[in-house]
Protein backbone atom coordinates (compact mmCIF):
# COMPACT_ATOMS: atom_id res chain seq x y z
CA UNK A 1 0.00 0.00 0.00
CA UNK A 2 1.60 3.40 -0.88
CA UNK A 3 1.11 5.73 1.50
CA UNK A 4 -1.87 8.66 0.63
CA UNK A 5 -0.53 11.28 3.67
CA UNK A 6 2.61 11.33 5.01
CA UNK A 7 3.74 13.32 8.26
CA UNK A 8 7.06 13.97 9.18
CA UNK A 9 8.50 15.12 12.26
CA UNK A 10 5.75 18.11 12.34
CA UNK A 11 6.44 21.08 14.64
CA UNK A 12 4.01 23.40 15.76
CA UNK A 13 4.52 26.39 18.57
CA UNK A 14 1.75 28.99 19.49
CA UNK A 15 4.56 31.40 20.51
CA UNK A 16 6.43 29.12 22.96
CA UNK A 17 4.14 26.54 23.48
CA UNK A 18 4.46 23.82 21.20
CA UNK A 19 1.63 22.10 20.61
CA UNK A 20 3.03 19.31 18.46
CA UNK A 21 6.07 17.37 19.17
CA UNK A 22 7.70 15.68 16.09
CA UNK A 23 4.64 13.71 14.90
CA UNK A 24 5.48 11.03 12.40
CA UNK A 25 3.03 9.18 10.92
CA UNK A 26 1.12 8.37 7.81
CA UNK A 27 -2.02 6.99 6.07
CA UNK A 28 -1.89 4.41 3.13
CA UNK A 29 -4.34 4.29 0.02
CA UNK A 30 -7.77 2.44 1.48
CA UNK A 31 -6.94 2.94 5.47
CA UNK A 32 -8.80 4.41 7.93
CA UNK A 33 -6.70 5.35 10.77
CA UNK A 34 -8.29 6.85 14.20
CA UNK A 35 -6.65 9.69 16.19
CA UNK A 36 -7.42 10.04 19.32
CA UNK A 37 -5.91 11.37 23.17
CA UNK A 38 -7.09 13.30 26.06
CA UNK A 39 -8.06 16.95 25.34
CA UNK A 40 -5.65 19.13 24.28
CA UNK A 41 -3.50 16.63 22.98
CA UNK A 42 -3.29 18.11 19.67
CA UNK A 43 -4.99 15.90 18.09
CA UNK A 44 -7.34 18.67 15.83
CA UNK A 45 -4.29 20.36 15.12
CA UNK A 46 -2.65 17.71 13.61
CA UNK A 47 -5.61 16.56 11.33
CA UNK A 48 -5.66 20.63 10.10
CA UNK A 49 -2.18 20.29 9.24
CA UNK A 50 -3.15 17.67 6.59
CA UNK A 51 -4.87 20.49 4.43
CA UNK A 52 -2.68 22.98 5.38
CA UNK A 53 -5.57 24.81 7.68
CA UNK A 54 -2.96 24.73 10.53
CA UNK A 55 0.44 26.10 9.53
CA UNK A 56 3.61 24.52 11.17
CA UNK A 57 6.63 25.37 11.68
CA UNK A 58 8.78 22.40 11.33
CA UNK A 59 8.74 18.90 9.21
CA UNK A 60 6.63 18.12 6.47
CA UNK A 61 3.04 16.73 5.40
CA UNK A 62 3.31 15.24 1.92
CA UNK A 63 -0.13 14.31 0.81
CA UNK A 64 -0.66 12.38 -2.53
CA UNK A 65 3.33 13.15 -3.31
CA UNK A 66 2.36 16.83 -2.93
CA UNK A 67 4.14 18.82 -0.15
CA UNK A 68 1.51 21.32 1.86
CA UNK A 69 3.96 23.42 2.93
CA UNK A 70 5.85 23.96 -0.02
CA UNK A 71 6.16 27.54 -1.99
CA UNK A 72 4.63 25.98 -4.93
CA UNK A 73 2.35 23.92 -3.96
CA UNK A 74 -1.38 25.11 -4.61
CA UNK A 75 -2.90 24.43 -1.55
CA UNK A 76 -6.15 25.45 -2.89
CA UNK A 77 -5.94 22.74 -5.55
CA UNK A 78 -4.67 20.36 -3.05
CA UNK A 79 -7.29 20.69 -0.45
CA UNK A 80 -10.40 20.41 -2.73
CA UNK A 81 -8.93 17.01 -3.40
CA UNK A 82 -9.03 16.48 0.83
CA UNK A 83 -12.70 15.66 2.11
CA UNK A 84 -12.75 17.54 5.40
CA UNK A 85 -15.57 17.59 7.95
CA UNK A 86 -15.52 19.51 10.91
CA UNK A 87 -16.92 19.37 14.84
CA UNK A 88 -19.40 22.03 14.21
CA UNK A 89 -20.26 21.65 10.66
CA UNK A 90 -19.78 24.69 9.38
CA UNK A 91 -22.41 24.24 6.84
CA UNK A 92 -23.09 27.89 5.35
CA UNK A 93 -26.21 29.23 6.98
CA UNK A 94 -27.30 31.36 4.20
CA UNK A 95 -27.61 28.32 1.68
CA UNK A 96 -29.69 25.88 0.84
CA UNK A 97 -28.81 22.81 1.51
CA UNK A 98 -28.36 21.95 -2.62
CA UNK A 99 -26.05 25.25 -2.65
CA UNK A 100 -24.14 23.97 0.21
CA UNK A 101 -23.72 20.53 -1.91
CA UNK A 102 -22.60 22.48 -5.22
CA UNK A 103 -20.68 25.19 -4.29
CA UNK A 104 -17.49 24.11 -4.33
CA UNK A 105 -18.07 21.59 -7.34
CA UNK A 106 -19.07 24.90 -9.77
CA UNK A 107 -16.47 27.39 -8.35
CA UNK A 108 -13.32 25.36 -7.65
CA UNK A 109 -13.81 22.22 -9.96
CA UNK A 110 -15.66 23.80 -12.86
CA UNK A 111 -18.79 21.60 -13.00
CA UNK A 112 -21.79 22.90 -14.67
CA UNK A 113 -24.87 23.72 -12.23
CA UNK A 114 -27.07 21.29 -13.42
CA UNK A 115 -24.35 18.20 -13.33
CA UNK A 116 -23.01 19.75 -9.60
CA UNK A 117 -26.90 19.45 -8.93
CA UNK A 118 -27.12 15.97 -9.79
CA UNK A 119 -24.10 14.60 -8.11
CA UNK A 120 -24.93 16.25 -4.78
CA UNK A 121 -28.42 15.31 -4.73
CA UNK A 122 -26.78 11.90 -5.47
CA UNK A 123 -24.86 12.25 -2.14
CA UNK A 124 -27.53 13.85 -0.09
CA UNK A 125 -30.23 10.75 -0.86
CA UNK A 126 -26.97 8.54 0.16
CA UNK A 127 -27.05 10.41 3.64
CA UNK A 128 -30.92 9.59 3.33
CA UNK A 129 -31.87 13.80 3.17
CA UNK A 130 -33.27 13.80 0.02
CA UNK A 131 -36.28 15.58 1.31
CA UNK A 132 -33.92 18.49 2.99
CA UNK A 133 -32.57 19.69 -0.05
CA UNK A 134 -34.82 22.57 -0.80
CA UNK A 135 -33.74 23.56 3.47
CA UNK A 136 -31.48 25.90 4.81
CA UNK A 137 -28.96 24.51 7.52
CA UNK A 138 -30.58 26.10 10.64
CA UNK A 139 -33.32 23.82 9.98
CA UNK A 140 -32.19 20.33 10.19
CA UNK A 141 -30.84 18.96 13.45
CA UNK A 142 -27.57 18.64 14.59
CA UNK A 143 -26.94 14.97 12.82
CA UNK A 144 -28.44 16.10 9.54
CA UNK A 145 -26.53 18.75 9.48
CA UNK A 146 -23.31 16.53 9.70
CA UNK A 147 -24.27 13.95 7.40
CA UNK A 148 -24.91 17.55 4.89
CA UNK A 149 -21.69 18.11 5.76
CA UNK A 150 -20.43 14.65 4.57
CA UNK A 151 -21.72 14.64 1.83
CA UNK A 152 -20.50 18.21 0.76
CA UNK A 153 -17.20 16.98 1.18
CA UNK A 154 -17.46 13.94 -0.42
CA UNK A 155 -18.90 15.99 -4.08
CA UNK A 156 -15.99 17.10 -4.37
CA UNK A 157 -14.71 12.99 -5.28
CA UNK A 158 -11.97 13.75 -2.75
CA UNK A 159 -8.98 11.13 -2.90
CA UNK A 160 -9.41 11.39 0.85
CA UNK A 161 -11.29 12.31 4.10
CA UNK A 162 -10.41 13.75 7.61
CA UNK A 163 -12.84 14.04 10.14
CA UNK A 164 -12.13 16.63 13.10
CA UNK A 165 -14.53 15.33 16.16
CA UNK A 166 -17.31 14.69 14.00
CA UNK A 167 -19.88 13.92 16.42
CA UNK A 168 -18.70 15.81 19.59
CA UNK A 169 -21.10 18.43 18.85
CA UNK A 170 -24.04 16.24 18.85
CA UNK A 171 -27.01 14.78 21.32
CA UNK A 172 -26.29 11.32 22.09
CA UNK A 173 -28.72 9.87 20.03
CA UNK A 174 -27.63 11.25 16.55
CA UNK A 175 -24.40 10.28 16.81
CA UNK A 176 -25.14 6.66 15.36
CA UNK A 177 -26.92 8.06 12.18
CA UNK A 178 -23.42 10.27 11.60
CA UNK A 179 -21.17 7.29 12.27
CA UNK A 180 -23.04 5.03 10.13
CA UNK A 181 -22.53 6.92 7.33
CA UNK A 182 -19.06 7.00 8.12
CA UNK A 183 -19.05 2.98 8.83
CA UNK A 184 -20.23 2.71 5.43
CA UNK A 185 -17.58 5.13 3.97
CA UNK A 186 -15.20 3.41 5.60
CA UNK A 187 -16.30 -0.40 3.91
CA UNK A 188 -16.31 1.13 0.41
CA UNK A 189 -12.48 1.60 1.02
CA UNK A 190 -12.06 5.78 1.68
CA UNK A 191 -9.02 6.82 2.62
CA UNK A 192 -10.04 8.20 5.99
CA UNK A 193 -7.94 9.89 8.92
CA UNK A 194 -10.43 10.25 12.02
CA UNK A 195 -10.01 12.46 15.04
CA UNK A 196 -12.65 10.97 17.52
CA UNK A 197 -13.28 9.28 20.72
CA UNK A 198 -15.72 7.08 19.61
CA UNK A 199 -13.95 3.94 20.44
CA UNK A 200 -16.35 1.85 19.41
CA UNK A 201 -16.25 3.23 16.07
CA UNK A 202 -12.44 2.70 16.06
CA UNK A 203 -12.92 -0.77 16.98
CA UNK A 204 -15.38 -1.26 14.20
CA UNK A 205 -13.52 -0.27 11.04
CA UNK A 206 -10.02 1.52 11.94
CA UNK A 207 -6.96 -0.37 11.02
CA UNK A 208 -4.58 1.98 12.60
CA UNK A 209 -4.90 3.65 16.01
CA UNK A 210 -2.96 6.21 16.56
CA UNK A 211 -2.95 7.44 20.16
CA UNK A 212 -1.88 11.18 21.16
CA UNK A 213 -0.77 13.27 24.67
CA UNK A 214 0.53 16.40 25.30
CA UNK A 215 1.35 17.08 21.61
CA UNK A 216 3.15 13.98 20.80
CA UNK A 217 2.65 10.99 19.15
CA UNK A 218 2.56 8.21 22.17
CA UNK A 219 1.59 5.18 20.19
CA UNK A 220 0.86 4.31 16.56
CA UNK A 221 -0.48 0.71 16.43
CA UNK A 222 -2.36 -1.71 14.58
CA UNK A 223 -5.93 -1.61 15.87
CA UNK A 224 -6.09 -4.83 17.84
CA UNK A 225 -2.14 -4.05 18.93
CA UNK A 226 -3.69 -0.45 20.66
CA UNK A 227 -6.98 -2.09 22.42
CA UNK A 228 -5.51 -5.57 22.89
CA UNK A 229 -1.78 -4.72 24.26
CA UNK A 230 -1.09 -1.24 24.28
CA UNK A 231 2.41 -0.58 25.38
CA UNK A 232 2.30 3.08 27.00
CA UNK A 233 0.89 3.96 30.34
CA UNK A 234 -0.51 6.70 29.02
CA UNK A 235 -2.52 4.71 26.47
CA UNK A 236 -3.34 2.24 29.26
CA UNK A 237 -4.89 5.18 31.59
CA UNK A 238 -6.43 6.74 28.55
CA UNK A 239 -8.29 3.28 27.45
CA UNK A 240 -9.45 2.86 31.67
CA UNK A 241 -10.52 6.27 31.16
CA UNK A 242 -12.89 5.77 28.11
CA UNK A 243 -13.99 2.56 28.22
CA UNK A 244 -15.13 1.84 31.56
CA UNK A 245 -17.90 4.77 33.19
CA UNK B 1 -50.35 82.39 17.38
CA UNK B 2 -49.70 81.75 13.90
CA UNK B 3 -50.66 85.16 12.40
CA UNK B 4 -48.42 86.97 10.19
CA UNK B 5 -47.09 83.27 8.77
CA UNK B 6 -48.10 82.31 5.91
CA UNK B 7 -48.15 78.68 5.45
CA UNK B 8 -49.15 78.85 1.38
CA UNK B 9 -45.45 79.27 0.81
CA UNK B 10 -44.58 75.31 1.56
CA UNK B 11 -47.80 74.53 -1.02
CA UNK B 12 -46.53 76.89 -3.48
CA UNK B 13 -43.02 75.71 -3.38
CA UNK B 14 -43.79 72.18 -2.98
CA UNK B 15 -42.39 70.88 -6.85
CA UNK B 16 -39.86 72.84 -6.34
CA UNK B 17 -38.49 71.56 -2.93
CA UNK B 18 -39.32 67.59 -3.83
CA UNK B 19 -38.55 67.20 -7.62
CA UNK B 20 -35.35 69.20 -7.72
CA UNK B 21 -34.43 69.13 -3.51
CA UNK B 22 -35.58 66.08 -2.65
CA UNK B 23 -34.41 64.17 -6.15
CA UNK B 24 -30.93 65.53 -5.54
CA UNK B 25 -31.04 65.10 -1.71
CA UNK B 26 -31.92 61.31 -2.27
CA UNK B 27 -30.01 60.47 -5.56
CA UNK B 28 -27.33 61.43 -3.52
CA UNK B 29 -27.65 59.81 -0.50
CA UNK B 30 -28.41 56.11 -2.66
CA UNK B 31 -25.10 56.86 -4.55
CA UNK B 32 -22.93 57.86 -1.12
CA UNK B 33 -24.71 54.37 0.36
CA UNK B 34 -23.94 52.34 -2.71
CA UNK B 35 -20.20 53.73 -3.30
CA UNK B 36 -19.29 53.68 0.55
CA UNK B 37 -20.31 50.48 1.27
CA UNK B 38 -18.22 48.61 -1.87
CA UNK B 39 -15.23 51.05 -1.12
CA UNK B 40 -16.03 50.27 2.98
CA UNK B 41 -16.05 46.84 2.63
CA UNK B 42 -12.81 47.44 0.55
CA UNK B 43 -11.58 48.94 3.68
CA UNK B 44 -12.41 47.00 5.71
CA UNK B 45 -10.71 43.79 3.78
CA UNK B 46 -7.65 45.92 3.77
CA UNK B 47 -8.09 46.98 7.78
CA UNK B 48 -8.43 43.07 8.38
CA UNK B 49 -5.83 42.10 6.08
CA UNK B 50 -2.16 40.30 7.78
CA UNK B 51 -0.62 42.53 5.14
CA UNK B 52 0.57 45.98 6.87
CA UNK B 53 1.36 46.96 3.51
CA UNK B 54 -2.52 47.16 3.51
CA UNK B 55 -3.95 47.69 6.68
CA UNK B 56 -2.25 50.16 7.92
CA UNK B 57 -3.25 52.91 4.95
CA UNK B 58 -6.68 51.82 5.79
CA UNK B 59 -6.94 52.24 9.02
CA UNK B 60 -5.06 55.94 8.79
CA UNK B 61 -8.06 56.79 6.22
CA UNK B 62 -10.59 55.68 8.54
CA UNK B 63 -9.26 57.33 11.59
CA UNK B 64 -8.51 60.80 9.37
CA UNK B 65 -11.73 60.65 7.92
CA UNK B 66 -13.92 60.00 10.97
CA UNK B 67 -11.57 63.07 12.97
CA UNK B 68 -12.70 65.51 10.86
CA UNK B 69 -15.76 67.66 10.50
CA UNK B 70 -18.05 66.66 7.38
CA UNK B 71 -18.72 70.39 6.50
CA UNK B 72 -14.76 70.84 6.30
CA UNK B 73 -13.98 67.51 3.84
CA UNK B 74 -17.34 68.87 1.68
CA UNK B 75 -15.37 72.50 1.03
CA UNK B 76 -12.14 70.88 0.80
CA UNK B 77 -13.02 68.73 -1.77
CA UNK B 78 -15.40 71.27 -3.40
CA UNK B 79 -12.11 73.12 -4.00
CA UNK B 80 -9.23 70.31 -4.21
CA UNK B 81 -11.11 67.80 -6.43
CA UNK B 82 -10.62 69.93 -9.92
CA UNK B 83 -6.78 70.70 -8.84
CA UNK B 84 -6.69 66.66 -8.22
CA UNK B 85 -8.57 65.63 -11.83
CA UNK B 86 -5.85 67.91 -13.08
CA UNK B 87 -3.35 66.19 -11.55
CA UNK B 88 -4.86 62.90 -12.70
CA UNK B 89 -5.43 63.00 -16.44
CA UNK B 90 -2.33 65.95 -16.70
CA UNK B 91 -4.64 69.01 -17.87
CA UNK B 92 -2.57 72.37 -17.28
CA UNK B 93 -6.14 74.07 -16.17
CA UNK B 94 -8.37 72.73 -12.99
CA UNK B 95 -10.90 69.98 -14.11
CA UNK B 96 -14.47 71.33 -13.84
CA UNK B 97 -16.23 68.83 -11.90
CA UNK B 98 -19.77 70.31 -11.01
CA UNK B 99 -21.04 70.22 -7.69
CA UNK B 100 -22.99 67.03 -8.03
CA UNK B 101 -20.06 64.73 -8.88
CA UNK B 102 -18.02 66.42 -6.03
CA UNK B 103 -20.44 66.06 -3.94
CA UNK B 104 -20.89 62.34 -4.78
CA UNK B 105 -17.22 62.09 -4.55
CA UNK B 106 -16.80 63.33 -0.94
CA UNK B 107 -19.80 61.66 0.44
CA UNK B 108 -18.85 58.10 -0.91
CA UNK B 109 -14.79 58.39 0.18
CA UNK B 110 -16.37 60.35 3.63
CA UNK B 111 -18.97 57.38 4.52
CA UNK B 112 -16.96 54.90 3.74
CA UNK B 113 -15.07 55.23 6.52
CA UNK B 114 -18.41 54.54 8.74
CA UNK B 115 -19.32 52.01 6.33
CA UNK B 116 -15.67 50.19 6.79
CA UNK B 117 -16.01 49.64 10.20
CA UNK B 118 -19.50 48.54 10.44
CA UNK B 119 -18.51 45.92 7.76
CA UNK B 120 -15.29 44.48 9.76
CA UNK B 121 -17.53 44.09 12.49
CA UNK B 122 -19.49 42.42 10.49
CA UNK B 123 -16.60 40.17 8.92
CA UNK B 124 -15.54 39.66 12.96
CA UNK B 125 -18.56 38.18 13.68
CA UNK B 126 -18.33 35.46 10.87
CA UNK B 127 -17.12 32.26 12.82
CA UNK B 128 -14.04 31.45 11.67
CA UNK B 129 -14.87 27.30 11.34
CA UNK B 130 -16.68 29.15 7.95
CA UNK B 131 -13.55 30.43 6.64
CA UNK B 132 -12.11 26.91 6.94
CA UNK B 133 -14.92 25.19 5.33
CA UNK B 134 -14.62 27.45 2.29
CA UNK B 135 -10.75 26.41 2.35
CA UNK B 136 -11.68 23.06 2.86
CA UNK B 137 -13.47 22.96 -0.23
CA UNK B 138 -10.61 24.51 -2.24
CA UNK B 139 -12.03 28.11 -2.30
CA UNK B 140 -9.37 30.93 -2.84
CA UNK B 141 -9.53 33.84 -0.20
CA UNK B 142 -11.68 35.85 -3.07
CA UNK B 143 -14.05 32.96 -3.49
CA UNK B 144 -14.13 32.10 0.52
CA UNK B 145 -15.16 36.46 0.80
CA UNK B 146 -17.50 36.60 -1.93
CA UNK B 147 -19.63 33.95 -1.52
CA UNK B 148 -19.46 32.61 1.84
CA UNK B 149 -18.18 35.61 4.72
CA UNK B 150 -19.47 38.80 3.15
CA UNK B 151 -23.04 37.45 2.02
CA UNK B 152 -23.29 36.55 5.72
CA UNK B 153 -21.62 39.50 6.78
CA UNK B 154 -23.95 41.70 5.06
CA UNK B 155 -27.13 40.09 6.22
CA UNK B 156 -25.77 40.39 10.02
CA UNK B 157 -25.17 43.92 9.13
CA UNK B 158 -27.56 45.32 7.69
CA UNK B 159 -29.88 46.90 10.12
CA UNK B 160 -26.35 48.51 11.27
CA UNK B 161 -25.66 49.58 7.62
CA UNK B 162 -29.14 50.97 7.00
CA UNK B 163 -29.06 52.87 10.51
CA UNK B 164 -25.95 54.71 9.19
CA UNK B 165 -27.50 55.89 5.52
CA UNK B 166 -30.18 57.35 7.73
CA UNK B 167 -27.38 59.65 9.34
CA UNK B 168 -26.00 60.17 6.09
CA UNK B 169 -30.07 60.98 4.82
CA UNK B 170 -29.36 63.98 7.15
CA UNK B 171 -25.83 64.85 6.78
CA UNK B 172 -26.29 65.54 2.66
CA UNK B 173 -28.10 68.50 4.00
CA UNK B 174 -24.63 70.26 4.73
CA UNK B 175 -24.26 70.48 0.76
CA UNK B 176 -26.03 73.68 0.80
CA UNK B 177 -22.23 74.98 2.28
CA UNK B 178 -21.48 75.18 -1.59
CA UNK B 179 -24.82 76.07 -2.64
CA UNK B 180 -26.15 73.29 -4.03
CA UNK B 181 -30.13 73.04 -4.28
CA UNK B 182 -30.51 69.49 -2.14
CA UNK B 183 -33.93 69.79 -0.06
CA UNK B 184 -32.81 72.11 2.48
CA UNK B 185 -30.63 74.40 -0.33
CA UNK B 186 -33.78 74.45 -2.04
CA UNK B 187 -36.30 75.11 1.33
CA UNK B 188 -33.42 77.85 2.28
CA UNK B 189 -33.63 79.47 -1.03
CA UNK B 190 -37.22 80.03 -0.93
CA UNK B 191 -37.19 80.79 2.73
CA UNK B 192 -34.70 84.20 1.91
CA UNK B 193 -36.71 84.94 -1.21
CA UNK B 194 -40.03 85.11 0.42
CA UNK B 195 -38.75 86.17 3.81
CA UNK B 196 -40.52 83.18 4.76
CA UNK B 197 -37.79 81.42 7.33
CA UNK B 198 -40.13 79.74 10.25
CA UNK B 199 -42.37 78.05 7.96
CA UNK B 200 -39.84 76.42 5.38
CA UNK B 201 -37.16 75.39 7.94
CA UNK B 202 -40.17 74.06 10.14
CA UNK B 203 -41.02 71.85 7.08
CA UNK B 204 -37.82 71.23 6.12
CA UNK B 205 -37.20 69.63 9.85
CA UNK B 206 -40.98 68.30 9.77
CA UNK B 207 -39.92 66.14 5.92
CA UNK B 208 -36.65 64.94 7.50
CA UNK B 209 -37.86 63.53 10.63
CA UNK B 210 -40.72 62.08 8.36
CA UNK B 211 -38.51 60.54 6.25
CA UNK B 212 -36.18 59.29 8.94
CA UNK B 213 -38.56 58.06 11.18
CA UNK B 214 -40.00 55.93 8.50
CA UNK B 215 -36.58 54.63 7.43
CA UNK B 216 -36.14 53.19 10.99
CA UNK B 217 -39.29 51.51 10.94
CA UNK B 218 -38.28 49.90 7.90
CA UNK B 219 -35.09 49.16 9.50
CA UNK B 220 -37.01 47.49 12.46
CA UNK B 221 -38.99 45.22 10.28
CA UNK B 222 -36.27 44.24 8.01
CA UNK B 223 -34.26 43.38 10.70
CA UNK B 224 -36.79 40.58 11.79
CA UNK B 225 -37.11 39.04 8.26
CA UNK B 226 -33.06 39.31 7.45
CA UNK B 227 -32.15 36.98 10.24
CA UNK B 228 -30.20 34.18 9.40
CA UNK B 229 -31.85 30.68 10.72
CA UNK B 230 -29.25 29.25 12.87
Amino acid sequence: MSAMIEMKNVSKWYGSFQVLKNCTTQVSKGEVVVVCGPSGSGKSTLIKCVNGLEPFQEGEVIVDGISVAAKNTNLSKLRSRIGMVFQNFELFPHLTITQNLTLGQIKVLGRSKEEATERGLKLLDRVGLMEQAAKYPGQLSGGQQQRVAIARALSMDPIAMLFDEPTSALDPEMINEVLDVMIELAKEGMTMMVVTHEMGFANKVAHRVVFMDQGEIVEDAMKDDFFGKPRSERAVQFLSKILHH
Amino acid sequence: MFTGYDFDVIQRSLPYLFKEGMVFTLTLTGLAMVGGVVFGTMLAMMRLSRFPLLGIPAGAYVNLMRSVPLVLVIFWFYFLVPYIGAWIIGASRPVAVGAFLSCVITFTLFEAAYYCEIMRAGIQSIPRGQVAAGQALGLNYWQTMGYIVLPQAFRNMTPVLLTQTIILFQDTSLVYVISVTDFLGAAAKIANRDYRLVEMYTFAALVYFVVSLSLSYIVKRLQAKMAIIR
